[in-house]
């Protein structure tokens, strides 16, 4: 494709021999506050200042260096892994890098994010690339509730950016997001979109209840099966959307794995929800 | 200097500092893909009446477009900024969006944009939406076949137009056959268009005329039935003459479409091949024939 790469989708990863690898001591049960692993922080940092980071075990403030064992320094690629089921807010408010995570990881992961890449091979717990803005996360496995999501009191919610998740989604994915693409190859819970101001997501599985509920603009394509829709939303007609083509072509072209042919279905278009603009709409495959 | 017993003038094709936009087209099948490309460069053959230069750049698959469906490259040429303005709004909204199943996405990054979609965009009395993704903002907008998707912005850059070379022929069967080689050999550079009708033009123009506020006439010192009329330009035997107009988005391309061509172009029957200039007082680039076969 002519001019437009995939500079966003895949970020420029640095080669093994300069990563940096932080390895969680102890897992624990008590959450831990990791938000210093981002690589902002740690591109210019060297060995000893990484370990000097700040982070929170419970509610006392430690430092990078009493949680991890660190190897490796000054590099935008980072390696987190060990039993990180309780560690939050990894890779929050990062702009470039990336960041991989092996195993599951607790949550916030990427919340406010802005660029770079988050890979987390296995599950992620909520609120995972909560008011996003700008980068990708990529999620192996399942990601719980409110991934994609505004924090409350926040009125816009993702502002930019692609999540992919290959499980299923917990509820409310991408509450009140304002732009940007989520895509679930699994199912997702109840309250999917709702709230939506604009933006896209894709859903692979099973698509939940009550999705839009509130929308306003912004789109929801259920590729698979789906809960009945809500009945502020009005059927318009079936056709083929070319903005779904196009977005599922440079999906592939990073290598999301979207079966072939999914472009070609015919989809019924629902708009709603009348009881917010209206003008939002819910595709669902014919 | 000679190519295959054709005399290549000493001479240059004196071209323009132009602005230039390329985009793609795309539709259900390339039918109506190639349909929409007809039309939006349809009337664009010369900037002088018809405000623009526009022609197809070649034919796209499904793996090259952007939306993954059949395609066509079109290239479009203009002297301003304002006219490309003016041209790919005018153009896009009444060539493309018209069209059954079409779409129309911008294929030139450039410094220098213009908002075409987003202002095509009202066409959707307030139905229409935006997607942003990675920096490309498309808008779709709602139309009686389903719906019509375009960039918001399209590039624009500085190019060159009026490339030029001259084929002298014995006659006129002889002159078209070795323009149409030509045009065949040039349809294989990416990033230039022949504007004119299938790629040539036979009636070729001068700056000025006998008659008050005639700005162009024909060129007559290449005009074979008035030879002795006039001070011509032609060497004997040459009975029809056919020209190529070249516009590229660079100089480059430029230089290689004419060295392609000309090399194709001497065939049976020609005699000499020359370029059209004003004396090097109003182009900005000038396109020596001997310099540009020269470096093979």
């Amino acid at each position: 494709m002519g001019c437009v790469s995939c500079a966003g989708l895949v970020g420029n990863s640095s080669s093994a021999e300069n990563e940096i690898t932080l390895h969680l001591k102890e897992p624990t049960t008590i959450p831990i506050e990791a938000y210093s692993i981002t690589p902002d922080l740690l591109l210019e940092r060297d060995d000893s200042d990484i370990k000097k980071l700040p982070a929170y075990y419970g509610r006392r403030k430690v430092t990078i260096g009493d949680l991890f064992s660190v190897e490796g320094e000054r590099s935008e690629s980072i390696v987190v892994q060990g039993g990180l089921g309780h560690v939050k807010k990894i890779g929050m408010g990062m702009s470039r890098g990336r960041i991989i995570v092996k195993g599951d990881v607790g949550p916030h992961l990427g919340a406010y994010m802005q660029g770079g890449e988050i890979i987390v091979k296995g599950n992620a717990g909520d609120w995972a690339g909560a008011n996003m803005e700008g980068g990708r996360v990529w999620i192996d496995g399942n990601a719980a509730h409110h991934v994609g999501a505004a924090y409350p009191g926040d009125k816009k919610g993702v502002n930019r950016g692609v999540i992919i998740i290959e499980g299923n989604a917990g509820s409310e994915l991408g509450v009140a997001m304002r732009r940007g693409v989520i895509a679930v190859f699994g199912n997702t819970g109840d309250f999917t979109g709702a709230g939506m101001i604009a933006g896209t997501i894709l859903v692979f599985g099973h698509l939940g209840k009550r999705a839009g509920a509130g929308m306003k603009r912004g789109s929801i394509a259920a590729f698979g099966t789906y809960d009945p829709l809500l009945p502020t939303y009005r059927f318009e007609s079936i056709f083929q959307p070319v903005y779904i083509r196009f977005l599922i072509k440079r999906l592939r072209e990073c290598g999301v794995p979207i079966p072939a042919k999914t472009e070609e279905q015919l989809f019924r278009r629902y708009s709603g929800d009348i009881n917010m603009l209206g003008k939002g709409e819910i595709l669902i495959h014919d | 200097m000679q190519i295959n017993n054709v005399e290549i003038e000493d001479n240059f094709a004196e071209a323009f500092k132009m602005w230039g936009s390329r985009f793609i087209i795309t539709a259900i099948n390339e039918r109506w893909a190639m349909t929409a490309a007809r039309e939006v460069t349809g009337f664009s053959t010369s900037i002088i009446g018809c405000g623009c230069e526009a022609g197809i750049g070649g034919v796209l698959t499904c793996d090259q477009t952007p939306d993954g469906r059949p395609g066509v490259l079109v290239l479009i040429f203009t002297m301003s900024k304002k006219d490309m303005v003016k041209h790919l709004l005018l153009r896009l909204g009444q060539c493309i969006m018209t069209s059954p199943t079409s779409a129309c996405y911008n294929d030139l990054e450039a410094e220098v944009k213009v908002k075409t979609g987003g202002k095509l965009r009202y066409f959707g009395d307030g139905f229409q939406s935006s997607k942003y993704l990675e920096k490309r903002r498309l808008w779709r907008v709602p139309v009686m076949d389903g719906e019509f998707v375009i960039e918001e912005s399209f590039g624009m850059q500085k190019a060159v137009g009026g490339g030029n070379f001259l084929i002298l022929a014995d006659n006129q069967l002889n002159a078209l056959a070795a323009a149409e080689a030509a045009v065949d050999a040039i349809s294989k550079i990416p990033d230039v268009i022949l504007p004119f009708p299938g790629g040539i033009v036979r009636s070729g123009s001068k700056i000025g005329s006998i008659y008050k506020g005639q700005m162009v006439s024909s060129n007559t010192a290449y005009c074979p039935g008035i030879r002795r009329q006039v001070d011509s330009a032609l060497p004997e035997g040459v009975n029809s003459v056919m020209e190529i107009v070249i516009d590229g988005l660079n100089e480059n391309v430029v230089r290689m479409a004419t060295k392609v061509g000309i090399l194709a172009a001497t065939g049976p029957g020609v005699i000499g091949i020359s370029a059209g200039n004003y004396g090097g007082k109003l182009g900005q680039y000038h396109f020596y024939l001997h310099e540009i076969l020269g470096k093979a």
